[in-house]
């Protein structure tokens, strides 16, 4: 418990250093955020400045530094340039969309990405771990963009078996299966190698040598101890998959946080990017916390570790 | 000698036992094959209910290989059993071979009726699991009955292994636990179903020796205790005197003697044995010099083993002012830190050390793992900051050099570690790797002259020249180690900090790097820091002994007065533990667990120190 | 002495060259990454048309002998395209990489090995940067430079600095660990001597590795950025450009988007078959037994 309150501790001084970088870099962007606003549409000097008093960038640096600090600490992070809707509530109102997809996703990929590479795993150097690290591979070398568009040509066109946009579950199957190939492969070899490497270790040789069928040998020894690295990279993996995720709102032409963003990038509405970042990086860090946490529940060291302070 | 040898030196089928009683398992022209690599080649030998038999061997002499192929383990380390019987009594008294057993009888028969006891306990459990659960698996596997009951087994078996506190033990991770107890962990699930044959795998190899004297005198116990018998797996001839019936000495996968161990210690009949005998460094047998010797060593060439060079009195201190001076030397470092990162805990590797070495002089710094030997010979080598102390190097502080004489200090006190593939750059050809200090402090100028340097000096420590363009994994073990030792010749080293450096050696190759050592002391005046926890070799190659026990030295002195008269309760058990390769003289020894405390403390409270009196010229010993 | 004269170790096995090529799957693959960089080579003679020209033929016509992947919404001939895109795709993908590589293998060597408090603070940012999904960094440099191919170059390049960063300070404070650096340390040796000579040889074959193993997803980040608009733009023959062209006709005209994405999927899966090969060579230990 100790632990876990240190590393909430712990993350104020990250969230208040990534913070920092989010504006040191918004500041750094060309262009005066006025002219950016009004996207080349004419307007009076008077216009510019009040608009300039009203966002409060006619105060210092500093001034502005502190304001935003406090202003993402509590979520408000002012209004989109476009609609002059506050960021914070848009962003809430994709933040559904984009969830159910990235759980669907993660679904998928996470059954095949086990499926192939614990089949792997248990027959190195066979046909079925070439059959399955091949597969692998493919998955993680296809272009999530591409694969989505054949899924829509094969099953939305010619077959039309799923609708191929809306906002039912059955037209979040094949955005599903896009995003879940995007982290399957990666996640298949991790469980493979992890899983090689738990087999090799002596403590398997004893088990053997207790006379284990190998059942228990392997199915309580080796993947007991061989779940542990897929689990700490889990945080990566659901970073992964909300990278996926912007990939395939576009392609679907689906609403949610990656559809979004890559709109905001191209509109030029720094607020609603900026608040983005800010978002997406307490949700990591928090993510990140938990997935540390069930790291500590699988490996008794970790715990006892950690209960010691070391 | 009498016409009829006791023993034989063939390789032939098991040696009929003279007392008619049918043996436990026979191994009959056992052939083991790893890809097209023989392992083990037509190994014979027999085993009667409780008796001891030990295999003996150095590396690579096929003696684990053995152990694995009679568990059935031969194929899931990737080899075949290519030729052979392993005949094996089983529980209803029927004769099995296990070599033709199917995979789902041999699983009744390992862990049930045969079991074995790896080397390496901090690997050889689950880190995943409680001890309690790991035991109590064995249990329900081959005797099955309630979880429950399983536990209560559990807990009888620890307390059999006489783990204090075994309650507690039983929930309890394997990282929670010494080397010592992981052991007895591995031992206690080893016995769970009263094996009838015990397969003991270099059971205490990596262990410390106080540690090992205990698991051995408990293994030996339990023995007596269960009337299993006892396949002793080891290198140590020490060991196999204590605790062997009869002894298979192995030698390149062939059996190359076999018998009662008495005779084979007392007339062995091939060369091998014979040199290995001779190797084996004995603790006590130079009680009677002042001095060291430089013994000759027995090689094997052709088949003949052959006694090389001659007996030399290692009289090489030079008296007058020291070469190297360490006064009130105190290391530590922190290790546990609160909420807010200061610092809790910290382990107080070295306290207050002072010594001093003579040019020509062999200084032995021994203790047990975690004494802080090795942090002294990194604080000399500049590797580690000392928190408090001075080191004076000829004449001059530490503190008081400029940074240029401290980069000349680096070539003056040279390192010789235990792991000589490890301390050699892979990537760099031997030679590149030996003129590096040369190149470091320019000591020869112009690519030839270096060459022909580096070239003489792998000469003089007894490689080939004209290997100088290979790779380090080109070589043995044996050989590494003089490459390391011509690196620190090169750098014109004065002072050599050798820590464990002949310990991961075979003993036959031990005893030549030994030699080589003590033969380039004569010839250069080279100081050493002898960091070791072998005592025999220690008394066989120092001129004074430091002990050092929990990071302060309990006890100084000239090698007679130390190990021919120890005085303090440390030195004394780190002797005592010392298996003695003598099988006429059998000692009974504790297996209770008695282990070193750890040196790390809560920051406010520093250890006691001690103060150390002088009990004889030269001789200190800490006050208790 | 007698050690002297033992027989020794048998010197390392074949190259890793002649490994690569006697394994089916990499052999393949090498034989379909030489196709693609012979297109990108020699595309002016190995396409029938040029790339750009409107109306080679039909608007959005099905592929024939002529056109073998069809023609687009302008008439252009898809295959002379997917040819042209080699000399985009392929490139832009290896500049991102070695550009990535370079800044990030620079900053994880100078955090492992200065070791430290400049590395404690280092590693949690560079941890931190990981978490954020490497397009979305990229999409958000791109907002900040604007869009373009070389922005996009210096994007993609930007957003994978943390996982090179982090890759090579491990490396790095695992090649700092060998005994053979501290017994350099001990003897005397400069910090630059043992950089060069001891340090930098150790973790070279981590960072070749790790530059084939995501050379791949160099071309795939790049083609992604260009195909949500934000880099190469139309009508540049670039395979990410050419399937954002193609995802308004994937029901009239299918192989718009088939050529270019099949073109971009061999050119990552032979890349990644030859860094997994690769990496099992390198490190024998990936190959399992028992």
């Amino acid at each position: 418990m100790t632990y876990f309150v240190r590393r909430v501790v712990a993350l104020i001084p990250i969230l208040f250093l990534t913070w920092t970088a989010v504006f040191i870099v918004f500041e750094l962007i060309p262009g005066d955020p006025v002219n950016l606003m009004l996207a080349g549409v004419p307007a009076s000097e008077e216009v510019i400045a009040n608009e300039r008093a009203r966002l409060g960038l006619d105060k210092p640096v500093l001034e502005r530094y502190v304001t935003f600090l406090g202003r993402a600490a509590v979520g408000d992070l002012g209004e989109s340039f476009r609609t002059r809707a506050p960021v914070t509530e848009m962003i809430l109102a994709q933040v559904g969309p984009t969830l159910q997809l990235a759980a669907a996703g993660l679904l998928v990929g996470l059954t095949v990405g086990l499926f192939l590479g614990v089949l792997a795993g248990l027959r190195p150097n066979t046909w079925i771990d070439t059959a399955c690290t091949f597969s692998a591979l493919a998955g993680s070398s296809l272009p999530s963009f591409w694969t989505g568009m054949v899924l829509i040509y094969i099953f939305g066109s010619m077959l039309g078996w799923v609708p191929i946009v809306g906002t039912g579950l059955d037209a979040l199957i094949l955005p599903a299966i896009v995003t879940g190939l995007f982290i399957a492969g990666d996640f298949a070899r991790l469980v493979r190698s992890s899983i090689i490497d738990a087999s090799r270790q002596d403590y398997i040789r004893t088990a053997r040598a207790k006379g284990l069928p190998p059942i228990k040998i392997i199915g309580k020894h080796a993947l007991r101890n061989a779940l542990i690295p897929p689990v700490t990279m889990l945080g990566i993996q659901l970073s992964n998959l909300m990278g996926g995720a912007v990939v395939t709102e576009n392609v679907f032409a689906r609403p949610g946080l990656g559809t979004m963003l890559v709109d905001a990038v191209l509109n030029k509405d720094m607020p609603l990017v900026q608040a983005l970042v800010v978002y997406t990086t307490a949700a990591y860090l928090i993510i990140n916390l938990l997935v540390d946490v069930v790291y500590g529940l699988i490996d008794p060291r970790i715990r006892h570790a950690r209960a010691a302070g070391t | 000698m009498t016409a009829e040898p006791t023993h034989t030196a063939l390789a032939e089928g098991p040696r009929p036992k003279a007392d008619g009683v049918a043996p436990l398992l026979e191994v009959d022209g056992l052939t083991v094959r790893f890809g097209r690599a023989e392992a083990v080649r037509e190994v014979s030998l027999a085993i009667r209910p409780g008796e001891t038999v030990a295999i003996v061997g150095e590396s690579g002499s096929g003696k684990s290989v053995t152990g694995l192929s009679i568990l059935g383990l031969i194929p899931f380390a990737g080899g075949e059993i290519a030729g052979g019987s392993l005949r094996f009594r089983t529980a209803d008294g029927a004769f099995r071979d296990l070599t033709r057993l199917p995979e789902p009888e041999m699983r009744r028969i390992r862990g049930a009726e045969i079991a074995m006891i790896f080397q390496e306990p901090m690997t050889a459990l689950n880190p995943v699991f409680t001890v309690g659960d790991q035991i109590a698996e064995t249990i329900l596997e081959h005797r099955g009955g309630s979880a429950r009951a399983a536990r209560a087994g559990a807990l009888d078996l620890l307390k059999k292994v006489r783990l204090p506190d075994a309650e507690a033990m039983l929930d309890r991770y394997p990282h929670q636990l010494s080397g010592g107890m992981r052991q007895r962990v591995v031992i206690a699930m080893a016995l769970s179903c009263q094996p009838r044959l015990l397969i003991a795998d270099e059971p205490t190899t990596a262990l410390d020796v106080t540690v090992q004297s205990q698991i051995v005198a408990l293994i030996q116990e339990l023995k007596e205790e269960t009337g299993a018998a006892v396949i002793f797996i080891t290198h140590d001839m020490g060991l196999v005197a204590e605790t062997a019936d009869d002894v298979v000495v192995l030698y390149e996968g062939r059996k190359v003697e076999e018998g009662p161990v008495s005779p084979v210690f007392s007339a062995p009949q091939h060369a091998y044995t014979r040199m290995l005998l001779d190797a084996v460094p004995r603790l006590g047998q130079c009680a009677d010099d002042p001095l060291p010797s430089c013994r000759p060593v027995t090689i094997m060439e052709h088949g003949v083993a052959r006694k090389v060079g001659d007996t030399r009195v290692q009289d090489t201190v030079v008296e007058g002012s020291p070469l190297l001076k360490v006064e009130g030397l105190t290391a530590r470092f922190d290790v546990v830190h609160d909420v807010l990162g200061r610092a809790t805990h910290r382990v107080h590797a070295v306290e207050a050390a002072s010594f001093a070495i003579q040019p020509g002089e062999t200084l032995a710094l021994v203790g047990e793992s975690g004494s802080g030997k090795s942090t002294v010979g990194k604080a000399i080598q500049q590797l580690v900051r000392p928190n408090s102390g001075e080191i004076t190097f000829d004449g001059t502080r530490y503190s008081a050099m400029s940074a240029r004489a401290r980069r000349r200090l680096k070539r003056d006190v040279h390192s010789i570690f235990q792991d000589p593939l490890a301390s050699l750059n892979p990537r760099r050809t031997v030679g590149d790797s030996i003129a590096e200090p040369i190149r470091i402090h320019g000591l020869i100028r112009g690519t030839d002259a270096i060459r022909s340097r580096v070239r003489e000096l792998m000469d003089r420590v007894g490689l080939r020249p004209e290997h100088d363009g290979l790779y380090p994994h080109q070589f043995s073990g044996g050989q590494r180690q003089r490459l390391c030792i011509a690196r620190a010749l090169a750098a014109e080293a004065r002072l050599i900090v050798a820590d464990e450096a002949v310990s991961a050696l075979d003993v036959s190759i031990q005893a030549q790097i030994v030699r080589l050592l003590m033969t380039l002391q004569a010839e250069r005046q080279l100081s050493y820091l002898f960091i070791s926890h072998d005592m025999a070799v220690v008394e066989e190659m120092a001129h004074r002994v430091a002990v050092m026990y929990l990071g302060q030295i309990v006890e100084i002195g000239p090698r007679q007065a130390v190990i021919g008269s120890p005085r303090h309760p440390y030195t004394q058990r780190l002797l005592a533990s010392v298996p003695v390769p003598d099988p006429d003289r059998r000692v009974r020894r504790s297996s209770d667990v008695s282990e070193v405390p750890s040196a790390m403390r809560p920051v406010d409270s520093p250890p006691e120190p001690v103060r150390l009196v002088e009990v004889a010229p030269g001789h200190l010993v800490a006050k208790t | 002495m007698s050690e002297a004269s033992l027989p020794l170790a048998p010197s390392e096995g074949r190259s890793t060259v002649r490994q690569l090529m006697t394994t089916p799957t990499s052999a393949v693959a090498i034989v379909i990454l030489a196709v693609l960089v012979a297109f990108a080579v020699f595309a002016p003679w190995i396409a029938p048309f040029d790339p750009s020209k409107a109306a080679a033929g039909p608007r959005l016509g099905a592929p024939t002998a002529e056109h073998l992947f069809g023609t687009d919404l302008h008439g252009r001939d898809v295959f002379s395209r997917v040819v042209w895109g080699a000399r985009y795709s392929l490139p832009v993908g290896l500049c991102t990489l070695l550009l990535g590589l370079l800044a990030g293998g620079a900053l994880g060597v100078l955090l492992g090995y200065m070791g430290g408090r400049l590395d404690a603070v280092g590693a949690r940012i560079v941890d931190v940067l990981l978490g954020f999904p490497a397009i979305v960094m990229a999409i958000l440099v791109v907002s900040v430079l604007g869009v373009g191919l070389v922005k996009v170059v210096i994007a993609v390049a930007i957003a994978d600095i943390p996982k090179f960063a982090r890759v090579i300070r491990g490396a790095t404070i695992v090649a700092k660990q060998n005994l053979f650096v501290d017994s350099a340390v001990a003897m005397g040796a400069g910090p630059a001597r043992i950089m060069l000579l001891h340090v930098f040889p150790t973790i070279l074959p981590t960072v070749i590795l790790l530059g084939t193993l995501n050379l791949g997803g160099a071309i795939l980040s790049t083609a992604t950025l260009s195909f949500l608009g934000l880099g190469t733009q139309p009508p540049t023959p670039e395979w990410g450009t050419m399937l954002n062209d193609g995802r308004d006709y994937i029901r009239y005209a299918p192989w718009m988007m088939i050529a270019p994405g099949m073109a971009l999927f061999l050119a990552i899966i032979s890349v990644n078959l030859i860094g997994d090969r690769l990496s099992e060579i390198m490190d024998p230990r990936a190959k399992g037994r028992m």
